[in-house]
């Protein structure tokens, strides 16, 4: 279980510009489950996806994961605990360009002292389990939209983490790749996985794999429900 | 270890991305190390050479001057300053330089007074009418052993000499340009007139003597200048040396060339370096990690620079005799001695040059990026 | 193979062409000591006081006795001779 309490998160604060992106968000969310954020943009959907993703604190409030309190927990033992328990797929891929489909998906796994022949044997099942055979030597550049959508995921598996964190990953597909992306996503559910995405998109808040979808709007965790 | 290792990894395929770009960084930066450790290893061998072998140079040698100007010495001088306690022997010489129109060419002429010395050097004797000639005047001109060379004396006459031996090649650097002649042909060539020399050599048995002896000399003798050894060895211990000024030009060139990189490096990360480095951070990379792999992208490229740089330096300068130099150093002279130095290397130079190369742009790459690196993760993913 | 296990090669290969050349240049220091030796000694015979460097003009070979007024024998405005000027300081005594 995910249990948020009281999350606010306030950008700039004191001056003038500043915002408040979250207003006393309390949710628990269940794992091995896949929840969707709902909202129009500026309801405050990254912001609480990258909270709970341990990218960033909250300004007030308070995150259990699996029982363990998270937000006060030391710079150092954090990091450990996000990679291992946390894969993101960004809406703009955010692939390193000029190196290959399996550097990039290795390279969350280089800093955590593992030797490369492993990492490398993950990454390689990884590249069959996403149907990226034959282009695992290719550049980021010359693969399709889809295809480097597929790595992008791949990517966020690499550490094996238990929860997949995507932010709005159908933006830039077309019905047909977007529904790909859900086949993934229900591959990766059955695996156990806990999938938290953020979407305005028709074809995933509406997708059958859904299980839970919460409303955002200005901030607030406005309702339930599909 | 795997962890830097890995990064390492990742900073090379980085790295490779602009391949042109960062190939022609280090060929450039090997050639600014190449050009500085050439300079290096030339100057440090000649000054150590030069040190070793005029070690042996005479103590003192005297000159006469007459109207501020160098004029010969009569023999009278030789005695007086004989007799001054603590000198153990004093020659005159006989020595000059002749002009040759054919080659354009000057040559420093010895009339030997001591030829039984000369099986010393490995030299055949001399007879009147026979020279013994250097390397370079041989290569020159063409001359070998037995063949005939003409002078034009001081009058205007036809001089002929046979050349009877060659110094060995091995003397190169001290030898080169000399011809040894009997004093008789060096009197016909020149005109000097007999109870007259060039100069003196002045031997001294304990050499902390050799100012008190050389100032006597000079209170003796007024019109004459003495030149003490320490002053001729300090001419070579500061044979190009930084502040002379085509070294000087080197130098400011090579700082000039580090400055254009650091510059580069300083005026902050492109904005798709920014981006990687925030990916990188999105995706688990902690600073410390973005740091290291500033430092390795320092790294590789300042060590490879300095691998290159001083191996081709030293192949430059000890197996092809300083060739890119050779028309700095030979300037306008006709004879040039071959440059066949011995690789006396100072180990401290080199250690200093490679901090010298490696630390500054090394810091150079890590710092830009410190800022870039300490961002939150979490900007990018808006 | 791996991109840093050859980066690694490549800088073993440069250090140890480097220790080949320290070696070459021990070796090298002993071969001809008796080259230098014999220079040294012909310095003593023949009283030398100068290395053969500079050719070009009578006061650049043999910097160390050269007479003052030398340079403005050889011309008048030839007061530094290219490019020895500029590599070699002028004698020490000369400055006084």
């Amino acid at each position: 279980m995910i249990r948020l309490r009281d999350i606010t998160k306030v950008f700039n604060s004191g001056r003038p510009s500043e915002f408040t992106a979250l207003r006393g968000i309390s949710v628990d969310i269940e794992l091995s489950r896949v929840t969707v954020l709902k909202g129009p943009s500026g309801s405050g959907k990254t912001t609480l996806l990258s909270i709970i993703g341990c990218m960033s604190r909250p300004t007030t409030g308070r995150i259990w994961i699996s029982e363990r309190e998270v937000t006060s927990l030391p710079e150092r033992f954090l990091t450990g605990i996000k990679r291992n328990t946390f894969g993101f797929v960004f809406q703009q891929f955010n692939l390193i360009r000029g190196i290959t489909v399996l550097e990039n998906i290795m390279l969350p796994a280089y800093t955590s002292g593992e030797e490369m022949k492993d990492i490398r044997k993950r990454a390689l099942e990884l590249v069959r389990l996403f149907n990226l055979h034959g282009k695992d030597s290719s550049k980021i550049e010359w693969l399709s939209g889809g295809e480097q959508q597929r790595v992008a995921i791949a990517r966020a598996m690499i550490n094996n983490p238990s929860i997949i964190i995507a932010d709005e990953p159908t933006a830039h597909l077309d019905t047909k790749l977007s529904e790909e992306f859900m086949g993934y996503m229900e591959m990766l559910k059955k695996i156990g996985k806990t999938i938290i995405i953020a979407s305005h998109d028709p074809a995933v808040y509406e997708s059958d794999i859904i299980d839970r979808v919460l409303n955002m709007r200005d901030g607030f965790l406005h309702s339930e429900g599909i | 270890m795997n962890r830097i290792r890995n990064i390492l990894d990742f900073t090379l395929s980085s790295l490779l991305r602009r391949k042109g770009r960062n190939i022609s960084l280090i060929v450039v930066y090997s050639f600014v190390v190449f050009i500085l450790a050439s300079v290096i290893f030339f100057t440090q061998a000649l000054r150590k050479e030069a040190s070793i072998i005029l070690r042996g140079a005479p103590e003192l040698i005297v000159q006469k001057v007459t109207a501020g100007r160098h004029d010969l010495v009569p023999e009278r001088y030789i005695e007086k300053i004989r007799n001054i306690p603590g000198v153990t022997s004093v020659k005159g010489r006989h020595w000059g330089y002749y002009f040759d129109p054919i080659a354009g060419a000057n040559y420093t002429i010895i009339a030997v007074n001591d030829p039984n010395r000369l099986h010393d050097i490995n030299l055949p004797d001399i007879k009147k009418g026979n020279i013994i000639i250097g390397s370079g005047i041989s290569r020159l001109r063409i001359l070998h052993t037995g063949d005939s060379m003409p002078f034009r004396a001081y009058d205007g006459t036809p001089l002929y000499l046979k050349v009877t031996g060659l110094f060995p090649s091995e003397s190169e650097l001290v030898a080169s340009d000399i011809i040894l002649m009997t004093e008789e042909d060096f009197r016909a060539l020149f005109g000097t007139p007999s109870g007259y020399f060039t100069d003196m050599t002045v031997n001294i048995r304990n050499p902390v003597e050799i100012p008190t002896i050389a100032k006597k000399i000079n209170d003796l003798m007024p019109d004459t200048r003495p030149i003490v050894r320490d002053e001729i060895l300090r001419t070579y211990d500061s044979v190009m040396n930084w502040r002379s000024g085509i070294i000087m030009m080197i130098f400011l060139g090579a700082l000039a060339a580090f400055i254009i990189f650091a510059w580069d490096r300083a005026t902050g990360l492109s904005a798709e370096e920014k981006r990687e480095i925030g990916i990188l951070k999105a995706i688990g990379w902690e600073t410390s990690d973005v740091i290291m792999m500033k430092f390795w992208e320092g790294l590789v490229v300042s060590i490879s620079s300095f691998l290159t740089g001083i191996i081709l330096a030293y192949i430059h300068v000890f197996f092809t005799s300083s060739s890119l130099f050779k028309p700095v150093l030979m300037g306008w002279s006709v004879l040039y001695p071959e440059f066949r130095l011995t690789p006396f290397i100072d180990a401290y130079q080199i250690v200093t040059l490679f901090f010298l190369v490696v630390l500054p742009y090394t810091i150079a790459t890590i710092v830009p990026s410190w800022r870039a690196a300490t961002v939150d993760p979490d900007s990018v993913m808006r | 193979m791996r991109k840093s296990s050859f980066f690694m090669i490549v800088i073993i290969i440069g250090i140890a062409i480097m220790s080949l050349l320290f070696i070459h240049s021990c070796v090298m220091i002993k071969k001809v000591e008796r080259g230098i030796l014999l220079k040294a000694e012909i310095v003593k015979v023949l009283g030398l006081t100068d290395l053969c460097i500079f050719t070009e003009a009578r006061y650049t070979r043999n910097p160390s006795v050269a007479d003052l007024h030398t340079p403005f024998q050889d011309h008048p405005l030839s007061l530094e001779h290219f490019p020895s000027g500029s590599l070699i300081a002028p004698s020490g005594r000369l400055k006084r």
